[in-house]
């Protein structure tokens, strides 16, 4: 076939691609240069500017980045923990175990934004039923929402509820994928649950666990709908996250082109991190 | 034979008045609009009789206005009056308070108008003004923009040009539960465990005293514990407008002119300066008696907490306080008006030290504005909608919802006939529209911020202040984190930008205009 042809059926793929990935991030990379914001609405350039004043003269942002690392690994891990738990109870045969699969689902089914409404509903510390219920064992009020601390296991707790499902999803599905013969093996060799699930089970799904983890620590570092509706970022800037910084910077101040350059900065952090994460993983999960 | 006269008599009086009195000729409208039903329609070039002529099928306004119900809810029932009225199609958006300025910034700096109006903070102006249509003389020339108070139509205008309908009218003051002030029993209590008086408070300090004798106990026997104060503390919900208001008569003083938030000489910012610091340190103080949760606080839940009996005291827009008015409040006529607080002294940035000495200082916080875009194809239907808004049935009705958010602008308004007619107690309606009066009266206010970047220079300082509730930093280091981010976006938007919009408010602080 003549190598023209071949390049021809290449140019949609080659478009969309543009399109979608390379023209936003080149835009993003251009818009980053610039000073635009609400009173000079321009694309002027002003050279490397907003990256001088982010590396040297903006705290809050590294401040938002480093709680974010805290919240999505906590978050994940957690959610691996019991989404694996989880898998493993509706994995073996036991009584009401499709009704058991679809109950675990339904967090993941939900909409976020309407269900972190109705969970700042509970945390509400003065009229929420968490308070209220908390009361009458003689417990609390907690301050659920404004203590800088029990705030972000507040958004913990809803990021574990929304996002457990997705990994229970995952994991069941490697679970229901592993071959028999491994776990025959055992049971002639008399090997304990515990033993079977330490050196049979965890080996066999380490690829699937490190591919549910870095999807959902992807998703998780961009944690921005419960920030959002559960506290505002507050009390203070004790929740803020850094998608949630770039957002108030960008379309709340109106600082675009600072904007750009968080978003850029992000991006560039996310891929280098993540890569080296899921080679850690690698290197601790899958033994040769 | 007599009392068949005086029956037939009475029957023809009543007749009358039915055909020729406003009343009567509004009937037909407040059948079908109840929301007006204690005026009927009120004659004018935008009633709902005039209204009803014009024809609008088959045209589409969009509206992009606040979240219901603080402006929200009244924009979405005109919107449904005056479709009905005129058939046109109104799509309403409500956005959150903090998303308002971009959502209209966005298209408009992309030369788009995806929304014929918009709704925001007066403030805006200065940012928004380019975008918008001024309002036609048609209807500055109204008789129902006549009795706009002169400055409200300052507020809507930049240059002599007005860009926002007026629809609100806006400042802060102290709202308290009279039932509790005022009864003997907790005074003579109050006096025995504090050694000073129970009254209305005058200063910050007091304020804080009785809040915090006040909180956490139920003082009106209803069965659940009351608090101290309901204040504006979420930081993306217009707390830095709480801040300024505490912050007034610590830093406005009548013997230094020239700048409440910057020294207009040097454009210095002023507000980490020792009278700042100190209302801030009050304001940490009060994170102590607000409710639980206190500190998340919105202007919705304030309206809420206050309006619903829940606190002693509260500060900020007229909503908490005609929210408590209404006759489904459970604290219906058991609230009080008056001024801000004020403070035993006050900082002099001239000498470097305290002035002592009583001082006080309103804060206009000025209110809801509202423009239509000039790119808007639709501007005749926009400009007709807003003047349908603020017709004077729609603003009788809508001062008197507390949760509306719309607030006397009006002369007319400072009238307490105006308040009794809707069952507010006489000496309850005196105290509030005297309140109101003693502010347009006074000649130490403090006027917001209307220059380029205001959004910036507002959110650095609500971020700061937030910091500083939440215990992340001291009230010093707070402001002057905030002061040197607000040098950071003076060095940005041009000093000399922001000087020349500044001097406007200044003037108007300095008596000067």
């Amino acid at each position: 076939m003549n190598f023209k042809h071949k390049f021809v059926f290449l140019f949609p793929g080659l478009f969309v691609l543009i399109g979608i990935l390379i023209f936003p991030i080149i835009f993003t990379i251009r818009l980053s240069l610039s000073g635009w914001n609400s009173y000079t609405p321009e694309m002027n350039f002003i050279g490397i500017t907003n990256y001088i004043r982010l590396f040297t003269d903006d705290p809050r942002f590294w401040e938002s980045f480093f709680r974010l690392s805290f919240l999505s690994v906590s978050t994940v891990i957690l959610q691996y923990i019991i989404g694996f738990a989880l898998a493993l109870m509706v994995w073996k045969e036991i009584k009401f175990k499709r009704f058991f699969r679809v109950i675990f689902l339904i967090p993941m089914m939900t909409t976020p934004v309407i269900m972190t409404v109705i969970w700042r509903t509970f945390f509400h510390e003065s009229l929420g039923p968490v308070n209220d219920l908390l009361g009458h064992i003689g417990i609390g009020p907690i301050l659920w929402l404004s203590d800088p601390v029990i705030a972000k296991f507040t958004v913990i707790i809803v990021e574990v509820w929304q996002w457990t499902p997705f990994m229970f999803l995952l994991l069941l599905a490697g679970l229901l994928s592993l071959p028999k013969e491994p776990f025959l093996a055992a049971a002639i060799d008399g090997a304990s649950p515990f033993r079977k699930f330490v050196y049979v089970t965890f080996p066999l799904m380490a690829p699937i666990s490190i591919g549910a983890i870095i999807i959902r620590l992807i998703e998780a570092s961009k944690i921005m709908d419960t920030v959002f509706v559960l506290t505002s970022g507050g009390p203070g800037t004790a929740t803020e996250t850094s998608s949630f910084y770039i957002y108030i910077k960008g379309l709340r101040e109106f600082q675009m082109g600072y904007a750009a350059t968080l978003s850029f900065t992000y991006l560039v952090i996310m891929i280098i991190s993540l890569t080296i994460i899921a080679k850690v993983l690698t290197k601790l999960m899958i033994k040769e | 034979m007599k009392m068949k006269t005086i029956k037939t008599c009475v029957t023809a009086l009543i007749s009358a008045l039915l055909v020729f009195s406003n009343v009567a000729y509004a009937d037909k409208w407040s059948d079908q609009f109840p929301h007006i039903k204690a005026t009927g329609d009120i004659p004018g070039e935008c009633s709902y009789e005039s209204m009803s002529k014009k024809d609008y099928s088959g045209k589409t306004l969009k509206i992009n206005t606040h979240a219901v119900p603080v402006m929200g809810e009244p924009t979405a029932l005109h919107a449904e009056q005056f479709a009905k009225l005129t058939g046109a199609k109104v799509d309403v958006t409500h956005t959150p308070a903090g998303d308002l300025y971009a959502k209209a910034m966005v298209p408009f700096q992309a030369g788009q108008a995806p929304y014929d109006i918009v709704f925001g903070f007066s403030n805006f102006i200065n940012d928004w003004r380019r975008y918008l249509a001024p309002v036609p003389k048609k209807y500055t020339d109204m008789k129902q923009m006549k009795d706009v108070t002169p400055s409200h139509i300052g507020i809507a205008s930049w240059d002599g040009v007005m860009y926002q309908f007026p629809v609100d009218g806006d400042r802060h003051y102290l709202k308290y539960r009279k039932d509790v002030i005022d009864n003997p029993e907790y005074q003579k209590k109050y006096k025995a465990d504090t050694g000073k008086e129970l009254k209305v408070p005058t200063t910050w300090k007091e304020y804080g005293e009785m809040a915090a004798y006040f909180n956490d106990w139920d003082w009106d026997g209803d069965g659940e514990k009351e608090y101290g104060s309901a204040e504006v503390m979420k930081k993306d919900d217009l707390m830095y407008a709480a801040f300024y208001s505490r912050s007034a008569a610590y830093s406005k003083n009548p013997k230094t002119p020239g700048g409440f938030f910057f020294d207009l000489e040097t454009m210095t910012p002023l507000i980490n300066n020792p009278g700042f610091v100190e209302a801030l340190t009050d304001w940490v103080a009060a994170t102590k008696y607000v409710p639980p949760g206190g500190i998340n606080f919105g202007l919705g839940d304030e309206i809420g907490s206050f309006g619903g009996g829940q606190t002693l005291f509260s500060f900020s827009w007229d909503d908490a306080f005609v929210a408590a008015m209404q006759p489904d409040s459970p604290i219906n006529n058991k609230v009080g008006a008056a001024q801000l607080p004020g403070s035993t002294k006050v900082w002099n940035r001239k000498t470097n030290s305290w002035d002592e000495g009583f001082n006080q200082a309103p804060f206009f916080v000025w209110g809801w504005a509202v423009g239509v875009a000039k790119k808007s194809k639709e501007q005749e239907m926009a400009f007709d909608y807003l003047c349908f808004f603020a017709n004077e049935a729609n603003h009788q009705a809508d001062i008197g919802i507390g949760r509306f958010g719309v607030n006397p602008f009006r002369d007319a308004d400072f009238q307490a006939d105006v308040w009794t007619q809707i069952g507010w107690d006489k000496d309850i309606a005196q105290s509030y529209v005297d309140t109101l009066a003693e502010m347009e009266k006074s000649k130490n206010r403090v006027f917001p911020l209307r220059v380029p970047g205001t959004f910036e220079f507002n959110a650095a300082l609500a971020t700061a202040a937030a910091k500083a509730l939440a215990g992340q930093l001291s009230p010093q280091a707070a402001l002057d984190e905030a002061a040197k981010q607000w040098n950071d976006i003076l060095n940005r938007v041009g000093k000399d930008n922001v000087r020349k919009a500044y001097s406007v408010g200044v003037a108007m602080e300095d008596n000067k205009l």
